[in-house]
């Protein structure tokens, strides 16, 4: 009895031993931005499917997050809602090499809010009037501005609870991108970062894309800036913001395409398209970017990184297309790919 | 011996670390980072104020009402409760122990801070309303639900601690309080209690350096605002909650000491707060072992 125990148990230990270096092989990691995760965990499971054995992990922890664990090589591939600062560029570079920085996906950013069902969908605010939320000089919803917006919809006399994120991130970055150029107080009383100190009295911050959208659906009177696949996902109801160009507009595939579209050079140092002069563009939109190293320490490996990074430019936009992303313009996909193709992998 | 050794060099470890990596916060903004409250990644000014308050508040309102509860309900179980009652009450609340914190968190997030913003919070604030500490917007995630959910999660500790202590009180002073024409409940209170004092007090501090120490389930209802406000219904922020939420993104070489320096903070603090109640339980316990000495 005893014997065949022990051999059951050497036997185990020889599979799981003589496998891990196998199944390590064939896991690729990333992390970073929570923007895209939904699309990136969807593309990667197709992924698996397709290609049996390989197995992508991608660890949602924002932006900041996918920047540390890249430079400290900790993963294979990360990603993040901005490109890397020069700051952030130079401790990657001394850490792993060259930096290759190049776009994954194009988003929207919503503005979300928790009003009774009285209230109907597509709120109008002005972009001065969110900067003014946001900057806790409007504090109730039926404040005369909100209400002479929307003289159809009876606003309650309820407080306005802007919640922001808690956690570093290039939601935030691109958020607060835009409440700068709209806006010359919270230019200089907050400014344009991953992360800022919040003016606003009544607001509330939670962690990640999903946090701020549980935080808006749990507190009446709650007003949130969230990817839109999040706020699809979490049916969440959505405001229409008024451009630059005096349309009004809600965040859909279309518009965040026409905001793209007014940039057709795109590059890691030019990236904005916030706020743009477009005529149906809509004002909070923003690519999302991965970044890899260009010569990777094992190079068997960053063929299998290359080929999946590759696809996932290519062949798996059309599944962000079903979570209410915008696939990549082809000029962007093609500048992608042509970055991708720096990599030094196996056979170059 | 060994085990003793490795364990302190653990402990002398961390708080080495600790003070090497929070040297440039120290050196940029003093011991005034104590009592800063501004926590700004912009500027890069940063300030320990407010997750000093939010700590200190959240852990005081739980150790009153996990005090309360657990001490009463040891006694109760100790001494008054019928064994059928008392074994499977205990068992049920040693099980409460072993609840994760990820766990209290997501019950807090979902059914308790919604419970409070609807139905408690109101009821507080139209009974106290007169009280700063009870006025202002309801939002859900605030000061009072974390003090909450830290009371219901330290409870088993208070309690598993006190109920020990409870029972170790030498059944001489309970039979001469008896038969001195004391009813259960007198000998109880006037006796029994009075006798654990030491024991009972040392648990609340042990209650306490855990509720501090608290950062998952905190981090889910507190929300997270760097700021201090005097309304219990107001969002906060712990040292342990700014830790978790900030220390993966902190990409400047001040944040993250700063960072650093939080936790360097809550280390001494939870030093402070375990050596003050071990010297505090000691001291009881000496005295008492000298009177019982002269009987």
């Amino acid at each position: 009895m005893r014997t065949a125990l022990l051999t059951a148990s050497f036997l185990t230990a020889c599979t799981v031993l003589f496998a891990a270096p196998l199944s390590a092989a064939m896991q690729i990691t990333g992390a970073g931005a929570s923007f895209p995760y939904p699309f990136f965990s969807k593309a990667f499971y197709a992924y698996g499917q397709q290609h049996g054995d390989v197995f992508v992990n991608y660890q949602s922890i924002g932006s900041g997050g996918g920047i540390e664990q890249f430079t400290a090589k900790t993963v294979d591939f990360g990603a993040s809602d901005v490109p890397m600062t020069p700051e952030e560029l130079r401790r990657a570079s001394s850490s792993g090499g060259s930096v290759i920085q190049f776009p994954t996906t194009l988003g929207g950013i919503t503005i979300a809010y928790n009003l009774p069902a009285t209230v109907r969908g597509g709120l109008r605010l002005t972009r001065e009037l969110l900067a003014q939320i946001y900057l806790g000089r409007i504090s109730r919803w039926n404040d005369a501005q909100l209400a002479r917006l929307n003289p159809g919809a009876s606003l309650p006399d309820l407080e306005i609870v802007p919640v922001n994120r808690s956690d570093a991130s290039g939601t935030t970055y691109h958020f607060t991108d835009f409440l700068s150029r709209v806006s010359a107080e919270w230019k200089s009383r907050v400014g344009n970062a991953k992360s800022v100190q919040w003016p606003a009295a009544n607001g509330i911050a939670a962690k990640g894309n999903e946090g701020v959208a549980g935080a808006v659906k749990q507190t009446p009177g709650a007003i949130g800036y969230v990817e839109l696949a999040y706020a699809l996902e979490n049916k969440m109801t959505q405001a229409d913001l008024r451009n630059r160009s005096g349309r009004w507009l809600s965040c859909e595939p279309a518009t965040i395409k026409a905001a793209a579209a007014t940039k057709p050079t795109l590059s890691a140092t030019d990236f904005s398209i916030v706020d743009v002069a477009g005529e149906s563009a809509w004002p909070i939109s923003g690519f999302s970017w991965g970044m890899v190293y260009e010569s990777p320490a094992d190079r068997p490996r960053a063929r299998l990184v290359h080929d999946v990074l590759t696809w996932l430019v290519t062949q798996a936009q059309p599944i962000a297309a079903t979570l209410g992303y915008v696939p990549l313009p082809q000029n962007v996909a093609s500048l992608a790919v042509r970055q991708l193709d720096r990599m030094k992998v196996d056979g170059r | 011996m060994l085990a003793g050794l490795l364990f302190l060099s653990v402990v002398v470890g961390i708080f080495v670390e600790l003070a090497i990596k929070s040297a440039a916060a120290w050196r940029m903004f003093g011991l005034a980072f104590l009592w800063h409250a501004d926590w700004n990644p912009v500027t890069r000014s940063f300030g320990a104020l407010s997750m000093i308050y939010g700590s200190v508040v959240s852990s005081a309102i739980a150790i009153v009402l996990a005090a309360t509860v657990g001490v009463l309900g040891a006694a109760y179980l100790a001494d008054l409760a019928p064994r059928a009652v008392a074994r499977p009450l205990f068992a049920t609340i040693e099980l409460l122990a072993a609840v994760p914190s990820v766990v209290f968190g997501l019950w807090g997030l979902f059914v308790l801070a919604p419970l409070m913003r609807t139905a408690v919070d109101p009821l507080l604030r139209h009974a106290f309303g007169f009280l700063p500490a009870f006025r202002g917007t309801l939002f859900g995630t605030s000061l009072l639900t974390a003090g909450i959910i830290l009371a219901i999660m330290i409870i088993p500790t208070v309690l598993v601690l006190s109920y020990d202590v409870i029972r170790s009180v030498p059944e001489e002073l309970r039979e001469a309080s008896i038969s001195l024409g004391a009813t259960p409940w007198e000998t109880l209170w006037r006796v029994v209690l009075p006798a654990a004092r030491g024991g009972v007090f040392g648990a609340c501090v042990l209650a306490l350096g855990r509720a501090l120490g608290e950062t998952i389930a905190v981090m889910m209802v507190i929300g997270n605002k760097p700021a201090i406000a005097p309304s219990l219904f107001a969002p906060a922020y712990t040292l342990t909650s700014v830790i978790a939420n900030e220390f993966a993104e902190a990409t400047s070489a001040l944040y993250r000491s700063s960072l650093f320096a939080i936790g360097f903070t809550l280390f001494v603090v939870s030093m402070i707060t375990n050596a003050a109640g071990r010297f505090l339980t000691m001291a009881v316990w000496r005295s008492r072992r000298g009177r019982g000495d002269e009987r």
